[in-house]
Protein backbone atom coordinates (compact mmCIF):
# COMPACT_ATOMS: atom_id res chain seq x y z
CA UNK A 1 0.00 0.00 0.00
CA UNK A 2 1.93 3.28 -1.09
CA UNK A 3 1.72 6.03 1.49
CA UNK A 4 -0.65 9.39 0.73
CA UNK A 5 1.72 11.68 -1.15
CA UNK A 6 0.84 14.16 2.08
CA UNK A 7 2.48 11.72 4.01
CA UNK A 8 5.73 10.97 2.38
CA UNK A 9 8.61 12.77 3.83
CA UNK A 10 11.31 13.90 1.10
CA UNK A 11 13.34 12.29 3.11
CA UNK A 12 11.62 8.88 2.04
CA UNK A 13 11.60 9.48 -1.73
CA UNK A 14 14.10 7.31 -3.17
CA UNK A 15 16.36 9.11 -5.57
CA UNK A 16 15.21 9.24 -9.04
CA UNK A 17 11.72 8.61 -7.72
CA UNK A 18 11.78 5.01 -8.23
CA UNK A 19 8.35 3.48 -7.42
CA UNK A 20 8.80 -0.29 -6.74
CA UNK A 21 5.26 -1.49 -5.69
CA UNK A 22 3.90 -2.38 -9.56
CA UNK A 23 0.38 -0.87 -11.08
CA UNK A 24 -0.29 0.26 -7.53
CA UNK A 25 -2.57 3.27 -9.08
CA UNK A 26 -5.30 0.63 -8.54
CA UNK A 27 -4.95 1.93 -5.26
CA UNK A 28 -6.90 5.23 -6.45
CA UNK A 29 -10.05 4.75 -7.35
CA UNK A 30 -11.24 6.75 -10.24
CA UNK A 31 -14.74 5.48 -9.53
CA UNK A 32 -15.77 8.49 -7.48
CA UNK A 33 -15.20 10.62 -10.57
CA UNK A 34 -18.25 9.17 -11.90
CA UNK A 35 -21.71 10.93 -12.23
CA UNK A 36 -22.92 8.11 -14.81
CA UNK A 37 -22.93 4.60 -14.11
CA UNK A 38 -23.14 1.71 -16.67
CA UNK A 39 -26.06 -0.46 -16.39
CA UNK A 40 -25.80 -3.92 -18.12
CA UNK A 41 -29.19 -5.85 -19.25
CA UNK A 42 -27.58 -9.22 -18.45
CA UNK A 43 -30.58 -11.10 -20.39
CA UNK A 44 -29.41 -9.72 -23.52
CA UNK A 45 -25.80 -9.25 -23.05
CA UNK A 46 -24.16 -11.36 -25.88
CA UNK A 47 -20.94 -12.11 -23.64
CA UNK A 48 -18.90 -10.61 -27.34
CA UNK A 49 -16.75 -8.23 -25.05
CA UNK A 50 -16.65 -5.30 -27.13
CA UNK A 51 -17.25 -3.18 -24.04
CA UNK A 52 -14.03 -4.78 -22.12
CA UNK A 53 -12.04 -4.46 -25.17
CA UNK A 54 -12.52 -0.38 -25.49
CA UNK A 55 -12.85 0.83 -21.76
CA UNK A 56 -9.88 3.07 -21.54
CA UNK A 57 -9.87 2.60 -17.79
CA UNK A 58 -9.90 -1.33 -17.90
CA UNK A 59 -13.21 -1.22 -15.93
CA UNK A 60 -15.41 -4.07 -16.71
CA UNK A 61 -14.83 -7.39 -16.21
CA UNK A 62 -16.48 -10.67 -17.08
CA UNK A 63 -19.33 -12.29 -14.61
CA UNK A 64 -19.14 -15.76 -14.03
CA UNK A 65 -22.57 -16.50 -15.67
CA UNK A 66 -20.65 -14.83 -18.92
CA UNK A 67 -22.07 -11.23 -19.36
CA UNK A 68 -19.67 -8.09 -18.77
CA UNK A 69 -20.40 -5.46 -15.91
CA UNK A 70 -18.66 -2.53 -14.66
CA UNK A 71 -16.45 -2.48 -12.33
CA UNK A 72 -17.40 1.16 -10.52
CA UNK A 73 -14.82 0.91 -8.42
CA UNK A 74 -12.81 2.59 -11.25
CA UNK A 75 -15.10 3.30 -13.85
CA UNK A 76 -15.46 7.03 -14.86
CA UNK A 77 -18.74 6.71 -16.57
CA UNK A 78 -17.64 7.66 -19.90
CA UNK A 79 -20.36 6.33 -21.84
CA UNK A 80 -17.76 4.33 -24.30
CA UNK A 81 -19.33 0.93 -23.41
CA UNK A 82 -22.75 1.79 -24.02
CA UNK A 83 -22.03 3.66 -26.99
CA UNK A 84 -20.56 0.83 -28.46
CA UNK A 85 -22.32 -2.22 -26.95
CA UNK A 86 -23.40 -4.04 -30.65
CA UNK A 87 -26.88 -5.02 -28.96
CA UNK A 88 -27.22 -1.90 -26.90
CA UNK A 89 -27.83 -3.46 -23.57
CA UNK A 90 -25.67 -1.08 -21.41
CA UNK A 91 -27.79 2.03 -20.51
CA UNK A 92 -25.89 5.20 -17.96
CA UNK A 93 -27.96 5.77 -15.58
CA UNK A 94 -27.41 9.07 -13.36
CA UNK A 95 -25.80 8.02 -9.74
CA UNK A 96 -28.18 9.83 -7.58
CA UNK A 97 -31.30 8.45 -9.65
CA UNK A 98 -30.40 4.65 -8.62
CA UNK B 1 -10.76 -8.55 -38.19
CA UNK B 2 -12.49 -5.59 -36.74
CA UNK B 3 -16.26 -6.71 -36.92
CA UNK B 4 -16.55 -8.38 -33.52
CA UNK B 5 -17.91 -11.71 -35.56
CA UNK B 6 -16.27 -13.28 -32.86
CA UNK B 7 -15.74 -13.57 -28.63
CA UNK B 8 -13.44 -10.34 -28.91
CA UNK B 9 -11.26 -11.19 -25.24
CA UNK B 10 -10.69 -14.87 -26.37
CA UNK B 11 -8.65 -13.85 -28.61
CA UNK B 12 -6.80 -10.90 -26.60
CA UNK B 13 -4.59 -10.69 -23.72
CA UNK B 14 -6.53 -10.58 -20.66
CA UNK B 15 -4.02 -9.41 -18.28
CA UNK B 16 -3.66 -5.33 -18.01
CA UNK B 17 -0.08 -3.92 -18.18
CA UNK B 18 -1.35 -0.37 -17.62
CA UNK B 19 -4.02 -0.81 -14.81
CA UNK B 20 -6.66 0.93 -13.76
CA UNK B 21 -6.64 3.72 -10.99
CA UNK B 22 -4.70 5.76 -13.92
CA UNK B 23 -5.93 9.26 -14.29
CA UNK B 24 -6.53 10.24 -17.37
CA UNK B 25 -9.76 12.11 -18.15
CA UNK B 26 -12.90 10.23 -18.93
CA UNK B 27 -13.34 8.68 -22.18
CA UNK B 28 -9.79 9.39 -23.24
CA UNK B 29 -8.46 7.33 -26.14
CA UNK B 30 -5.23 7.53 -25.75
CA UNK B 31 -4.88 5.75 -22.70
CA UNK B 32 -7.11 2.69 -24.09
CA UNK B 33 -4.41 3.41 -27.21
CA UNK B 34 -1.58 2.70 -24.61
CA UNK B 35 -3.52 -0.15 -22.70
CA UNK B 36 -3.82 -1.85 -26.34
CA UNK B 37 -0.31 -1.40 -27.34
CA UNK B 38 0.74 -3.00 -23.61
CA UNK B 39 -1.61 -5.67 -24.09
CA UNK B 40 -0.20 -6.53 -27.96
CA UNK B 41 3.35 -5.83 -26.22
CA UNK B 42 2.99 -8.42 -23.15
CA UNK B 43 5.35 -8.36 -20.04
CA UNK B 44 8.83 -8.60 -21.60
CA UNK B 45 8.65 -5.07 -22.17
CA UNK B 46 10.75 -1.37 -21.34
CA UNK B 47 8.75 1.67 -21.72
CA UNK B 48 10.65 5.07 -21.84
CA UNK B 49 7.92 7.69 -21.84
CA UNK B 50 8.43 11.64 -22.88
CA UNK B 51 5.99 13.91 -21.42
CA UNK B 52 2.83 14.59 -21.79
CA UNK B 53 -0.83 13.09 -21.18
CA UNK B 54 -0.26 9.57 -20.72
CA UNK B 55 3.15 10.28 -18.53
CA UNK B 56 1.04 12.39 -16.35
CA UNK B 57 -1.86 10.16 -15.56
CA UNK B 58 0.45 7.20 -15.22
CA UNK B 59 2.73 8.24 -12.60
CA UNK B 60 1.89 10.84 -9.88
CA UNK B 61 3.98 10.01 -7.21
CA UNK B 62 4.14 7.56 -5.48
CA UNK B 63 1.63 5.44 -7.61
CA UNK B 64 1.91 3.71 -11.44
CA UNK B 65 -0.28 2.24 -13.46
CA UNK B 66 2.17 0.86 -15.44
CA UNK B 67 3.14 -2.82 -14.61
CA UNK B 68 6.18 -3.56 -16.55
CA UNK B 69 9.63 -1.78 -16.36
CA UNK B 70 9.25 2.49 -17.64
CA UNK B 71 11.04 5.65 -16.80
CA UNK B 72 10.03 8.61 -17.42
CA UNK B 73 12.18 11.21 -19.37
CA UNK B 74 11.98 14.47 -20.86
CA UNK B 75 9.90 15.86 -23.35
CA UNK B 76 12.28 15.53 -26.18
CA UNK B 77 14.93 12.21 -25.51
CA UNK B 78 12.64 8.99 -25.27
CA UNK B 79 14.14 7.96 -28.31
CA UNK B 80 17.48 8.50 -27.40
CA UNK B 81 16.95 6.86 -23.55
CA UNK B 82 15.38 3.62 -25.36
CA UNK B 83 18.61 3.59 -27.51
CA UNK B 84 20.36 3.30 -24.36
CA UNK B 85 18.44 0.63 -22.64
CA UNK B 86 18.70 -1.82 -25.67
CA UNK B 87 22.42 -0.80 -26.37
CA UNK B 88 22.80 -1.45 -22.59
CA UNK B 89 20.95 -4.68 -22.26
CA UNK B 90 23.02 -5.74 -25.16
CA UNK B 91 26.50 -5.69 -23.59
CA UNK B 92 24.60 -7.22 -19.91
CA UNK B 93 23.26 -10.54 -22.00
CA UNK B 94 26.93 -10.94 -23.88
CA UNK B 95 28.14 -10.62 -20.75
CA UNK B 96 25.56 -12.98 -19.03
CA UNK B 97 24.88 -10.72 -16.74
CA UNK B 98 21.34 -10.32 -17.54
CA UNK B 99 19.98 -14.07 -18.88
CA UNK B 100 19.02 -13.79 -22.95
CA UNK B 101 16.09 -13.17 -23.59
CA UNK B 102 13.36 -11.45 -26.32
CA UNK B 103 12.69 -7.67 -24.65
CA UNK B 104 10.86 -5.01 -26.19
CA UNK B 105 11.97 -1.87 -25.99
CA UNK B 106 9.72 0.71 -26.44
CA UNK B 107 9.64 4.46 -26.66
CA UNK B 108 6.45 6.33 -26.65
CA UNK B 109 6.03 9.86 -27.11
CA UNK B 110 2.41 11.89 -27.98
CA UNK B 111 2.56 13.95 -31.42
CA UNK B 112 4.11 17.43 -29.25
CA UNK B 113 7.07 14.66 -28.32
CA UNK B 114 7.91 13.35 -31.59
CA UNK B 115 6.45 15.82 -34.59
CA UNK B 116 8.35 18.66 -32.25
CA UNK B 117 10.59 18.51 -29.67
CA UNK B 118 12.09 14.99 -29.86
CA UNK B 119 12.14 14.85 -33.99
CA UNK B 120 15.63 14.83 -34.18
CA UNK B 121 16.34 12.17 -31.26
CA UNK B 122 13.73 9.96 -32.61
CA UNK B 123 15.52 10.33 -36.83
CA UNK B 124 18.60 9.55 -34.89
CA UNK B 125 17.58 6.30 -33.12
CA UNK B 126 15.78 5.20 -36.11
CA UNK B 127 19.09 6.21 -38.01
CA UNK B 128 21.38 4.12 -35.88
CA UNK B 129 18.96 1.25 -36.04
CA UNK B 130 17.99 -0.16 -32.65
CA UNK B 131 15.80 -2.68 -32.26
CA UNK B 132 13.16 -0.41 -30.68
CA UNK B 133 9.85 0.56 -31.34
CA UNK B 134 8.55 4.18 -31.24
CA UNK B 135 4.70 4.46 -30.64
CA UNK B 136 3.69 8.19 -31.17
CA UNK B 137 -0.15 8.99 -29.23
CA UNK B 138 -1.09 11.56 -31.87
CA UNK B 139 -4.13 13.45 -30.43
CA UNK B 140 -2.90 16.24 -32.57
CA UNK B 141 -2.22 19.26 -30.26
CA UNK B 142 -0.16 19.44 -26.88
CA UNK B 143 -3.19 18.40 -24.42
CA UNK B 144 -1.30 18.13 -21.12
CA UNK B 145 -0.53 21.37 -20.70
CA UNK B 146 -3.93 22.89 -22.42
CA UNK B 147 -4.75 22.07 -25.49
CA UNK B 148 -1.69 24.03 -27.62
CA UNK B 149 -1.04 23.23 -31.31
CA UNK B 150 1.69 21.74 -32.41
CA UNK B 151 2.92 20.56 -35.86
CA UNK B 152 0.37 17.32 -36.26
CA UNK B 153 -2.68 19.29 -35.24
CA UNK B 154 -4.63 19.62 -38.39
CA UNK B 155 -5.70 22.39 -40.63
CA UNK B 156 -8.39 24.44 -39.10
CA UNK B 157 -8.52 23.10 -35.60
CA UNK B 158 -8.85 24.92 -33.07
CA UNK B 159 -6.51 25.17 -29.89
CA UNK B 160 -5.48 27.50 -27.62
CA UNK B 161 -2.33 28.81 -29.48
CA UNK B 162 -4.65 29.00 -32.64
CA UNK B 163 -7.38 30.32 -31.81
CA UNK B 164 -10.38 30.76 -34.54
CA UNK B 165 -11.89 34.02 -34.67
CA UNK B 166 -12.59 36.60 -37.32
CA UNK B 167 -9.40 36.81 -39.21
CA UNK B 168 -8.38 33.01 -38.00
CA UNK B 169 -9.17 29.65 -39.73
CA UNK B 170 -7.65 28.04 -35.91
CA UNK B 171 -4.49 25.91 -37.28
CA UNK B 172 -3.35 27.67 -40.37
CA UNK B 173 -0.57 24.97 -41.46
CA UNK B 174 -1.59 21.17 -43.26
CA UNK B 175 -0.70 18.01 -40.38
CA UNK B 176 2.50 17.12 -40.63
CA UNK B 177 2.78 13.21 -42.02
CA UNK B 178 5.23 11.66 -38.98
CA UNK B 179 4.41 8.15 -40.96
CA UNK B 180 6.15 9.01 -44.20
CA UNK B 181 8.63 10.97 -41.91
CA UNK B 182 9.70 7.52 -40.34
CA UNK B 183 9.26 5.68 -43.77
CA UNK B 184 11.80 8.07 -45.56
CA UNK B 185 14.46 6.49 -42.86
CA UNK B 186 13.95 2.90 -44.86
CA UNK B 187 13.49 1.12 -41.26
CA UNK B 188 12.17 -2.18 -41.55
CA UNK B 189 8.45 -1.46 -40.12
CA UNK B 190 5.99 1.51 -39.99
CA UNK B 191 2.27 1.57 -39.35
CA UNK B 192 -0.49 3.93 -38.71
CA UNK B 193 -3.56 2.39 -36.28
CA UNK B 194 -6.14 4.12 -33.99
CA UNK B 195 -7.65 1.93 -31.59
CA UNK B 196 -11.08 2.28 -32.61
CA UNK B 197 -9.58 -1.00 -34.98
CA UNK B 198 -8.51 -2.92 -31.67
CA UNK B 199 -7.33 -5.92 -33.70
CA UNK B 200 -6.09 -3.83 -36.41
CA UNK B 201 -4.01 -1.84 -33.83
CA UNK B 202 -2.72 -4.75 -31.40
CA UNK B 203 -1.35 -6.63 -34.76
CA UNK B 204 0.41 -3.83 -35.60
CA UNK B 205 2.20 -3.65 -32.65
CA UNK B 206 2.98 -7.25 -32.65
CA UNK B 207 4.40 -7.34 -35.69
CA UNK B 208 6.66 -3.98 -34.78
CA UNK B 209 7.65 -6.07 -31.83
CA UNK B 210 8.76 -9.33 -33.83
CA UNK B 211 10.89 -7.12 -36.63
CA UNK B 212 14.24 -6.67 -36.05
CA UNK B 213 15.77 -3.36 -36.42
CA UNK B 214 13.85 0.15 -35.13
CA UNK B 215 9.65 0.14 -36.35
CA UNK B 216 7.38 3.14 -35.77
CA UNK B 217 3.87 3.07 -35.18
CA UNK B 218 1.54 5.76 -35.55
CA UNK B 219 -1.65 6.19 -33.69
CA UNK B 220 -4.55 8.49 -33.62
CA UNK B 221 -5.60 8.82 -30.42
CA UNK B 222 -9.17 10.51 -29.95
CA UNK B 223 -9.03 13.24 -27.26
CA UNK B 224 -12.39 14.28 -26.52
CA UNK B 225 -11.35 17.13 -23.61
CA UNK B 226 -8.96 19.08 -26.80
CA UNK B 227 -11.39 17.80 -29.36
CA UNK B 228 -14.48 18.58 -27.55
CA UNK B 229 -16.72 16.18 -28.07
CA UNK B 230 -19.07 13.75 -25.56
CA UNK B 231 -16.74 11.36 -23.34
CA UNK B 232 -18.58 8.42 -24.81
CA UNK B 233 -17.89 9.22 -28.68
CA UNK B 234 -13.95 8.94 -28.53
CA UNK B 235 -14.55 5.29 -30.54
CA UNK B 236 -16.92 6.69 -33.21
CA UNK B 237 -14.31 9.66 -34.12
CA UNK B 238 -11.73 7.55 -34.87
CA UNK B 239 -13.86 5.11 -36.88
CA UNK B 240 -15.11 8.18 -38.67
CA UNK B 241 -11.08 9.94 -39.06
CA UNK B 242 -11.11 6.54 -41.52
CA UNK B 243 -14.20 6.05 -42.26
CA UNK B 244 -13.54 9.85 -44.08
CA UNK B 245 -10.16 9.12 -45.35
CA UNK B 246 -8.76 11.56 -42.93
CA UNK B 247 -6.56 9.00 -41.09
CA UNK B 248 -5.94 6.51 -43.38
CA UNK B 249 -4.96 2.19 -41.63
CA UNK B 250 -1.43 1.00 -43.76
CA UNK B 251 1.78 -0.53 -42.78
CA UNK B 252 4.68 -0.35 -44.86
CA UNK B 253 7.33 -3.25 -44.74
CA UNK B 254 10.86 -2.99 -45.59
CA UNK B 255 9.30 -0.22 -47.69
CA UNK B 256 6.42 -2.03 -49.39
CA UNK B 257 3.14 -0.35 -48.87
CA UNK B 258 -0.20 -1.94 -47.81
CA UNK B 259 -3.60 -0.56 -46.54
CA UNK B 260 -4.63 -2.78 -43.89
CA UNK B 261 -8.10 -1.36 -43.55
CA UNK B 262 -10.00 0.01 -46.66
CA UNK B 263 -13.57 1.61 -46.69
CA UNK B 264 -15.57 0.65 -49.11
CA UNK B 265 -16.12 4.29 -50.19
CA UNK B 266 -15.21 7.35 -48.19
CA UNK B 267 -17.64 9.04 -46.47
CA UNK B 268 -17.22 12.56 -46.32
CA UNK B 269 -15.17 14.63 -44.23
CA UNK B 270 -17.97 16.87 -43.02
CA UNK B 271 -19.25 13.63 -41.11
CA UNK B 272 -16.10 13.89 -39.48
CA UNK B 273 -15.51 17.37 -38.67
CA UNK B 274 -19.16 18.16 -37.78
CA UNK B 275 -19.67 17.64 -33.89
CA UNK B 276 -16.27 18.27 -33.07
CA UNK B 277 -15.61 21.87 -31.01
CA UNK B 278 -12.54 21.96 -32.54
CA UNK B 279 -13.69 22.56 -36.26
CA UNK B 280 -17.46 24.27 -35.07
CA UNK B 281 -16.31 27.39 -37.10
CA UNK B 282 -15.17 25.59 -39.96
CA UNK B 283 -17.80 27.58 -43.50
CA UNK B 284 -19.22 24.76 -45.97
CA UNK B 285 -15.73 26.38 -48.37
CA UNK B 286 -13.30 25.24 -45.46
CA UNK B 287 -14.78 22.05 -45.29
CA UNK B 288 -14.22 21.60 -48.86
CA UNK B 289 -11.26 22.76 -48.83
CA UNK B 290 -10.73 19.80 -46.35
CA UNK B 291 -12.12 17.62 -48.75
CA UNK B 292 -10.09 18.09 -51.65
CA UNK B 293 -6.79 18.14 -49.32
CA UNK B 294 -8.14 14.57 -47.76
CA UNK B 295 -8.77 13.48 -51.67
CA UNK B 296 -5.60 14.40 -52.73
CA UNK B 297 -3.37 12.98 -49.71
CA UNK B 298 -5.83 9.30 -49.78
CA UNK B 299 -4.57 8.99 -53.61
CA UNK B 300 -1.54 9.52 -52.46
CA UNK B 301 -1.46 6.11 -50.15
CA UNK B 302 -3.34 4.48 -52.44
CA UNK B 303 -1.10 4.63 -55.58
CA UNK B 304 1.82 3.89 -53.07
CA UNK B 305 0.06 0.47 -52.25
CA UNK B 306 -0.20 -0.08 -55.92
CA UNK B 307 -3.09 1.14 -57.14
CA UNK B 308 -6.93 -0.37 -55.58
C1 LIG C 1 11.02 20.92 -22.50
C2 LIG C 1 9.64 20.97 -21.95
N1 LIG C 1 8.78 21.90 -22.43
C3 LIG C 1 7.51 21.95 -22.00
C4 LIG C 1 7.05 21.07 -21.07
C5 LIG C 1 5.63 21.13 -20.57
N2 LIG C 1 4.80 20.06 -21.12
C6 LIG C 1 4.58 18.92 -20.44
S1 LIG C 1 3.53 17.86 -21.21
C7 LIG C 1 3.34 18.95 -22.51
C8 LIG C 1 2.42 18.61 -23.65
C9 LIG C 1 2.71 17.31 -24.33
O1 LIG C 1 2.07 17.23 -25.58
P1 LIG C 1 2.12 15.91 -26.41
O2 LIG C 1 3.51 15.45 -26.59
O3 LIG C 1 1.34 16.11 -27.68
O4 LIG C 1 1.38 14.85 -25.49
P2 LIG C 1 -0.16 14.90 -24.99
O5 LIG C 1 -0.14 15.59 -23.66
O6 LIG C 1 -0.95 15.62 -25.99
O7 LIG C 1 -0.52 13.47 -24.87
C10 LIG C 1 4.09 20.12 -22.30
C11 LIG C 1 4.14 21.26 -23.22
C12 LIG C 1 7.98 20.12 -20.57
N3 LIG C 1 7.62 19.20 -19.65
N4 LIG C 1 9.25 20.08 -21.02
S1 LIG D 1 -18.48 4.04 -18.72
FE1 LIG D 1 -16.41 4.24 -19.56
S2 LIG D 1 -15.07 3.86 -17.80
FE2 LIG D 1 -17.09 3.05 -17.25
S3 LIG D 1 -17.03 0.93 -17.85
FE3 LIG D 1 -17.95 2.04 -19.56
S4 LIG D 1 -16.19 2.46 -20.92
FE4 LIG D 1 -15.34 1.91 -18.90
S1 LIG E 1 -20.67 -5.02 -25.48
FE1 LIG E 1 -22.76 -5.37 -24.77
S2 LIG E 1 -23.26 -7.40 -25.52
FE2 LIG E 1 -21.05 -7.24 -25.63
S3 LIG E 1 -20.32 -8.06 -23.68
FE3 LIG E 1 -20.54 -5.85 -23.40
S4 LIG E 1 -22.61 -5.60 -22.56
FE4 LIG E 1 -22.50 -7.65 -23.43
S1 LIG F 1 -6.46 15.76 -22.21
FE1 LIG F 1 -7.05 14.32 -23.80
S2 LIG F 1 -5.29 12.96 -24.10
FE2 LIG F 1 -5.02 14.03 -22.14
S3 LIG F 1 -5.85 12.62 -20.61
FE3 LIG F 1 -7.49 14.05 -21.19
S4 LIG F 1 -8.60 13.04 -22.86
FE4 LIG F 1 -6.64 11.97 -22.61
MG1 LIG G 1 -0.60 15.50 -28.03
Amino acid sequence: MAKPMEEIKWQELEPGAVVREVGNAREYETGTWRSEKPVVNADECIHCGVCWLFCPDAAIHQMPDGHFEANLTYCKGCGICARECPVGCITMVAEEEE
Amino acid sequence: MDRFTVFAPRLVEKAEYFTSGHRACQGCAEALAVRLVMKALGRNTIVAMATGCMEIISSPLPTTAWNVPWIHVAFENASAVISGCEAGMKVLMRKGKVPEKKINFVAMGGDGATADIGMGQLSGALERGHDMIYVCFDNEAYMNTGIQRSSSTPYGASTTTSPAGKVSIGQRTQKKNLPQIAVAHNIPYVATACPSFPFDLMEKVKKAANIKGPAYVHILSVCPTGWRIPTSDSIRYGRLAVDTGVFPLYEVVDGKYRMTYEPQKLRPVGDYLKGQGRFRHLKDKDIEEIQRRVNQEYEKIISKCGGM
